[in-house]
């Protein structure tokens, strides 16, 4: 939450940043504009879809999984409100793809697919999304797959199940204990 | 929950406004509610003056204001992000970490309040009561006898007028009343003040510290952060709660802010009026008298001015708009403003340089983890160009950073996705330990900051036909600032040190995949720019005196960051505070004296 935090993203930059996250720390590099005045839409089938996709990433255990927060509508607020107009285009075009080659190679939808359907396309999706990102230039834009894996897991891991139930919240700990005991399989804290 | 109210019923009477007051005289305007304005106004009126607070933004009320300070963070719309929109209104504050969705109406609307960058310069403002004391770092670290020191010894732009001893006893004074956490170290080069007890270092921070210490004998130290966060209970405010949200605002008062600490006080004296919305547009100025004898207050909602008179002024503005104002006055007698007879009025701007460190992962400790959000981290005080070590630059930089175990932001790209991802981010990663540098600048007449007079056409573009071309301004009509300020060769090669040695004490300590950063550094990104209108001993070199009075008008005192002389390696605000007290009781007693 403030300063000391630039270590965590710096720790993790072996990933991908977070998309829409980006700091511009070139003054000579501005945001780009958002869609003037036309507010991101995806069809209601879509978010659907991104329910699905989402539940796949992180399904339901013995916690809740990605569907059951609503993933698709944080999903479609997220892309709408904080990225930009080339980013939106990437996603909106990636959901089409997706829907077209998982019913080229299925020949039914994702959403009426078996689990271990969905399973294994979109595991191979990951692999190849995470090969994409690792050989992109800087400037090429994003695999839509990223934003939303990204997104799933961050909408799932903030939203009150991902942070109650998957993981432990405290909103005032009250007190800080630097060697507080932990064994193998205690949750992880939903806040830093 | 528990919140400590304070109980005082006038919050509502002491706000004035332009239009409507009819008492247009006090003893002293204050300017700037920040961290050295809420001073200013603190000791003023306890001292029995009639003051009158001006600052330029809305109110923003303790605790009632704090809209997002008790969201959980599903209630957060974006989770933290910003939008497009704010990434557009907000491009400077997007430069950095502190784009943040519960903060962003903190900081100040760029677009209404431009600057020109002659060279890139970052600029983080906060326009609004309070100021940067509500968002601020809150790290508070003393300077000592071998900074006030370092320019007459260096021979490096002018000295210093004043020396350790005689701000360590306003050190004192403002750590008992602000709460600061820490520990005594013994240091000469950091001294230790009064303390509550300090936060906990964790047990990965607590390892390194102890191996940096052996490996170095004794000459390298790494200890918990001196923090304006309270660990006991002070009167009106309540110990901090480990929330680690301190910049939303704390409704337990946890942390030290004009509207925790220093409002409060000046508010209980009964002597005090605040006025919002208001821009000091100029200090006017008695050359009879060759004294100050107001200000002219600029009411942001109906553009129109008012004037208001005092014996004294107290300018607290933030560094560079204490300056902008100074530009602004008396400009009849001086063209480039009050205290520019000197030429160094807008000189010397520093910074501290940062944006470099290091960081690694940390084998082992799986059998413990945190409990509680430490708003706070470790402090490794400088150690370069002291005690005999001598380096191929001059003054020196301490780090700041944490150790912590990941948690489920981190990137486990390999681990695919389904529940095999979902239990991993679940529970907590491994350690990982990192640390960021923070330099001196050394002060540099050429790097300067002025008012923008060129003129510029429809394009953008500076053009020298001032009949085609028009003149930046604000959103009310008044001038910008433009800034001209870089690194030099001292802090470059001050900045592969830092980096270097960071490298070096994670690898004696037994870091695993050491990693190194260098993001480069612009001026203000360090957010403690200083200078411009520094003090000295000569009025022929300096715009302040020894007791922060503008030489040209001595009922005026700059006392925030822009009468730095030179900038050391510490977190300043400390400084600023100690340096306002200091300066208030002396124009108290000048007062009393009739010297002003």
């Amino acid at each position: 939450m403030d300063r000391r935090t630039i270590i965590k993203h710096i720790s993790i930059l072996t990933g991908v940043a977070f998309i829409g996250g980006e700091v511009f720390i070139q003054s000579g590099c501005k945001p780009s504009p958002s869609q003037d005045g036309t507010a991101f839409g995806l069809p209601k089938d879509d978010i659907s879809l991104l329910d699905e996709i989402g539940e796949t990433i992180i399904p339901k255990t013995d916690t809740p999984g990605a569907k059951a927060i609503g993933i698709g509508m944080f999903m479609q607020k997220m892309i709408s409100a904080c990225y930009d107009n080339d980013q939106q285009i990437v996603f909106t075009k990636g959901v089409q793809d997706f829907k077209a080659v998982f019913e080229n190679k299925y020949k039914v939808s994702f959403i009426n697919a078996t689990d271990s359907q969905k399973q294994e396309f979109v595991q191979e999706l990951n692999t190849t999304t995470y090969q994409y990102q690792k050989n992109k230039k800087d400037k090429e834009a994003d695999h839509y797959f990223t934003m939303i894996k990204q997104l799933t897991i961050l909408g799932y891991f903030t939203s009150e199940d991902g942070a109650t139930k998957a993981l432990r919240y405290i909103a005032v700990p009250g007190k800080y204990d630097g060697s507080f005991a932990y064994k193998a399989g205690d949750k992880a804290w939903a806040t830093s | 929950m528990i919140h400590f109210n304070f109980r005082i019923d006038m919050t509502d009477t002491i706000y004035i406004n332009a239009r409507a007051t009819k008492q247009h005289t006090y003893d002293a305007i204050v300017i700037g509610s920040g961290i050295s304005g809420g001073w200013a106004a603190k000791e003023l009126t306890e001292k029995g003056l009639k003051v009158l607070l001006v600052e330029r933004g809305a109110r923003h009320d303790h605790i009632k204001d704090y809209k997002t300070s008790n969201l959980n963070p599903w209630e957060q719309e974006h989770r933290g992000m910003t939008t497009q929109k704010q990434k557009e209104d907000y491009p400077v504050i997007h430069r950095g970490w502190a784009a943040s969705e519960a903060i962003m109406d903190g900081w100040t609307n760029e677009k209404e309040s431009p600057y020109t960058e002659i060279k890139p310069f970052t600029w983080w403002r906060s326009y609004r009561m309070g100021g940067r004391s509500v968002l601020w770092g809150r790290q508070s670290y003393r300077w000592s006898e071998m900074d006030f020191e370092a320019n007459a010894k260096d021979g490096i732009a002018i000295d210093w007028p004043i020396r350790y001893k005689d701000i360590a006893p306003w050190y004192d004074h403002v750590e008992r009343f602000i709460g600061v956490s820490g520990t005594k170290q013994g240091l000469p080069h950091l001294p230790d003040g009064q303390f509550q007890p300090g936060m906990d270092l964790n047990i990965v921070e607590k390892s390194v510290s102890k191996k940096l210490n052996d490996h170095f004998k004794g000459k390298r130290h790494l200890f918990i952060g001196r923090v304006a966060n309270l660990t006991s209970n002070l009167p009106n405010r309540g110990k901090c709660q480990y929330r680690n949200r301190c910049w939303e605002g704390c409704p337990y008062g946890g942390y030290f802010s004009t509207q925790s600490s220093t409002l409060p006080a000046a508010m209980a004296t009964g002597n005090l009026h605040v006025i919002t919305g208001a821009i000091a547009s100029q200090i006017l100025y008695d050359k009879d008298r060759k004294r100050a004898k107001g200000v002219e207050i600029l009411d942001t909602e109906d553009n129109k001015t008012y004037t208001f008179e005092s014996k004294i002024i107290f300018v607290c503005a933030s560094s560079l708009n204490s300056t902008w104002l100074l530009m602004n006055s008396a400009t009849d007698i001086w063209p480039d403003g009050l205290g520019s007879s000197s030429s160094e009025l807008g000189h010397n701007v520093m910074d501290h340089h940062y944006n470099l460190g290091a960081s690694g992962s940390v084998d082992g400790f799986e059998d413990f983890y945190t409990y509680g959000r430490r708003p706070n981290g470790f402090y490794i005080p400088r150690f370069v160009n002291l005690n005999g070590d001598k380096r191929d630059y001059i003054r020196g930089f301490g780090y700041q950073g944490s150790a912590n175990r990941e948690g489920w932001e981190r990137d486990v790209a390999e681990l695919g996705i389904g529940s095999s991802l979902k239990d991993v981010l679940s529970t907590p990663g491994s350690w990982t330990i990192g640390a960021t540098g923070f330099g001196e600048i050394l002060p540099y007449h050429e790097n300067q900051i002025m008012l923008d007079k060129r003129y510029y056409d429809e394009n953008g573009n500076v053009t020298t036909d001032t009949a085609k071309g028009k003149q930046k301004t604000d959103k009310w009509g008044l001038p910008i600032l433009a800034m001209d300020a870089e690194l030099k060769e001292n802090e470059l090669k001050m900045r592969k040190d830092i980096v270097a040695e960071m490298k070096q004490m994670f690898e004696v300590a037994g870091i695993k995949n050491v990693h190194t950063w260098d993001s480069g550094h612009y001026l203000g990104h360090g957010i403690h720019e200083m200078g411009t209108a520094r003090m000295g001993r000569d009025a022929r070199t300096s715009v302040l005196n020894g007791w922060n009075q503008v030489w040209d008008a001595p009922n005026v005192f700059v006392t925030d960051g822009a009468c730095m002389t030179s900038s050391a390696c510490q977190n300043p605000s400390l400084t600023y505070m100690a340096l306002t007290a200091r300066a208030a009781d002396y124009a108290v007693s000048e007062l009393k004296k009739q010297n002003l």
